[in-house]
């Protein structure tokens, strides 16, 4: 049935309609003028006459960028720390939450509590840096130069993530790893065959936090990793836009393009890859946020 | 479990007397040798204690030693010697943070303040409008309209710190000789929000605009995202709710007030809660990569002042590692606080 709106009713719809407009509008504005930006031609860049669309289009701050080995190399570097640290934070997260999410788990409370009191309190920056600062020092010595393996293996640990995971697990029917024991089934299997297949989307989304933690890393990179062709892309962003703000070393700055176009380059291909794949894990960021209400 | 006396005892009908129960001989003999039976248990399910031995590792290495570092702050630091060798000096760090009245001392109340402040600001302006965008969603009747604006809001949320920041740093920056200002400060000059001198010196520069910029990108960049739990509670609501109302002559306020919010009034305390638990958590990458020397005076918040006297040639890691024990005690304690009345005023415990 349908009924005609009340006015007040009416009202509501209309302002909805507008503010939600003009949010939307403004969340996606900065990207479209960093684009613009970066496709524009010198005196209109730095006159400030883009609003919106591109004026006199050059491509060469792209191409400046794109010649440049070291944003490849830190791009490979960011690729290297998301695959490899998402995969070891996974390793350890997963074995861990599938043991926590025993009820035959002895002192599981002290277990538990050790995980969920990290979140409560954290040592904050000094202490860790100090402990990293140890922590590479093991790690050279063991003969791990490489100080992107520290960021990899030391870092990105979340105890949330561990226990939406076992939370997950928790959920699992008792009876089917029943029949699975009964089967014959070991303990890594019941894990792998049972467990892990009927939790696919927790970790899925699980896998995703860790992997966007991992691309978003700045600040341990910065501070643990002293050599620039290992510095990862958030880092070599940075970097280049203390650098290309700096009025003084700027003046001499005699390209057809203004040098702002480069660092709006930058962005617009540091954010590129994550629209190209937000479609397909947009629905399981959407379910993490709903996964909330931790319970103990 | 309760054990009563029926249950130790039993009446032995051969020998006419009472004895011990075969089920408290058990439990007895568990408690006799409690370790032996702990022993036995791990023996037998050996394979679930090696899984949980990676991620214990991880957290001990990595989150508990540091920990044990930040004990740094009652002991005399020299940046040379490891905690444990260092000298016990009591609360002189924290006398001195807090007592002596120095500009070390200044800045660490400065720091304090700055961190509720930014904290209590995030609450006001950036608790509220993520449900009141979930309520606009509510009234978007066409699926892919919705998903259209859903998609644009949480657009920001998948951009790192520090492109968020990169960007709002060229969208605000100053002009020069050589080039013009930001284009938001360029929008600002226009309408004659601020005047064009101050736009030109730079937004960032700027003490008195850091908070409103702080706050504005966090909810440029959040509350599309944020917005999701509230927008599941609300379309969670049935139908026929609304229709029982609208026939009782409810308008949208009523509608609002008597339907809407008594449904998502959950999910609100427990949101709220949480967001009271963290709130001394203040993202320091941020305010790192926003601030600088100009902007202390409203930027500086307790974790950037203990990052620069503790890593870079400030007083000293001791001073450093004070600062973060209070920070990081109040945080803590605001976070009990917050579970605890989460667990007495809701059923849901947060952790």
């Amino acid at each position: 049935m349908k009924r005609k709106l009340e006015i007040s009713e009416l009202i509501f719809k209309i302002i909805s309609y507008t503010l939600l407009t003009v949010f939307a509008l403004c969340c996606l504005y900065p990207f479209v003028y960093a684009i613009s930006a970066s496709i524009s031609g010198r005196s209109a860049v730095e006159y400030g006459s883009v609003v919106l669309f591109p004026k006199d289009v050059q491509f060469e701050a792209f191409a400046k960028m794109f010649g440049d080995n070291m944003f490849w190399n830190a791009y490979s570097n960011t690729l290297f720390v998301t695959l490899y640290g998402t995969i070891w934070a996974m390793f350890t997260s997963i074995l861990g939450a599938y043991a926590l999410s025993k009820r035959r788990l002895l002192f599981r409370k002290f277990f538990n509590f050790f995980l969920v009191f990290t979140m409560w309190f954290s040592a904050g920056i000094v202490p860790q840096y100090l402990n990293y600062l140890d922590t590479q020092k093991v790690f050279n010595a063991i003969g791990i130069m490489d100080d992107k393996w520290l960021v990899v293996i030391a870092m990105g640990m979340a105890a949330m993530n561990i226990i939406l995971l076992r939370n997950a697990f928790e959920g699992v029917p008792s009876e089917i790893e029943e029949a699975a024991v009964v089967d014959g089934a070991s303990e890594f299997q019941v894990l792998s065959k049972v467990y892990i297949p009927m939790s696919k989307s927790t970790i899925a989304t699980v896998a995703l936090f860790f992997a966007i933690s991992r691309w978003n890393g700045y600040f341990w990179a910065r501070q643990m990793i002293s050599n620039s062709n290992e510095h990862p892309l958030q880092v070599f962003i940075r970097l280049r836009l203390e650098e290309y703000t700096d009025p003084e070393a700027m003046s001499g700055w005699n390209e057809a393009f203004a040098s702002d176009s480069v660092i709006y380059a930058l962005i617009v291909c540091s954010i590129v890859p994550i629209l190209i794949i937000y479609p397909f894990i947009q629905k399981y960021f959407a379910k993490g946020v709903n996964m909330g209400g931790v319970k103990e | 479990m309760k054990v009563g006396a029926a249950d130790y005892l039993e009446f032995d009908k051969a020998r006419g007397v009472y004895r011990v129960s075969p089920e408290q001989a058990v439990r007895d003999d568990v408690e006799k040798h409690y370790w032996l039976h702990v022993g036995r248990t791990i023996v037998k399910d050996w394979r679930l204690y090696l899984m949980l031995i990676p991620m214990m590792l991880v957290f001990l290495f990595w989150r508990y030693f540091p920990m044990y570092e930040l004990l740094g702050c009652f002991k005399v630091s020299d940046n040379v010697l490891p905690v444990s060798k260092q000298l016990f000096s009591g609360f002189s760090y924290f006398k001195r943070l807090l007592l002596a009245g120095d500009s070390l001392s200044t800045d660490f109340w400065r720091a304090m303040r700055n961190t509720f402040i930014l904290s209590f600001y995030g609450l006001c302006f950036g608790f509220p409008i993520p449900i009141i965008l979930a309520l606009f969603f509510n009234e978007i009747r066409s699926n892919i309209a919705r998903s259209v604006y859903q998609v644009l809001t949480y657009l920001p949320k998948f951009m790192s710190t520090v492109v968020m920041t990169s960007l709002v740093t060229m969208l605000v920056k100053q002009g020069s000789l050589t080039t013009g200002m930001g284009i938001v400060s360029q929008f600002l000059a226009n309408i004659g929000l601020i005047s064009p001198e101050v736009a030109n010196a730079g937004l960032l520069n700027n003490p008195s605009f850091f908070r409103s910029i702080y706050q504005i990108s966090g909810i440029w960049e959040g509350a599309g995202y944020d917005s999701i739990v509230f927008f599941a509670a609300i379309i969670a609501i049935s139908p026929t709710s609304y229709e029982a109302a609208q026939i009782d002559g409810a308008n949208k306020m009523a509608q609002m007030r008597y339907v809407v919010l008594p449904s998502i009034l959950s999910t609100i305390v427990i949101m709220l809660i949480t967001r009271i638990g963290t709130l001394l958590n203040i993202g320091y990458e941020k305010v790192l990569l926003l601030y600088n020397p100009q902007t202390y005076v409203t930027a500086d918040v307790v974790s950037t002042f203990a990052n620069r006297n503790g890593m870079g040639t400030g007083a000293g890691t001791g001073i450093a590692a004070a600062a973060e024990m209070m920070n990081n005690v109040i945080g803590m304690l605001l976070v009990i606080g917050a579970n605890t009345i989460a667990r007495k005023a809701s059923d849901t415990s947060l952790y």
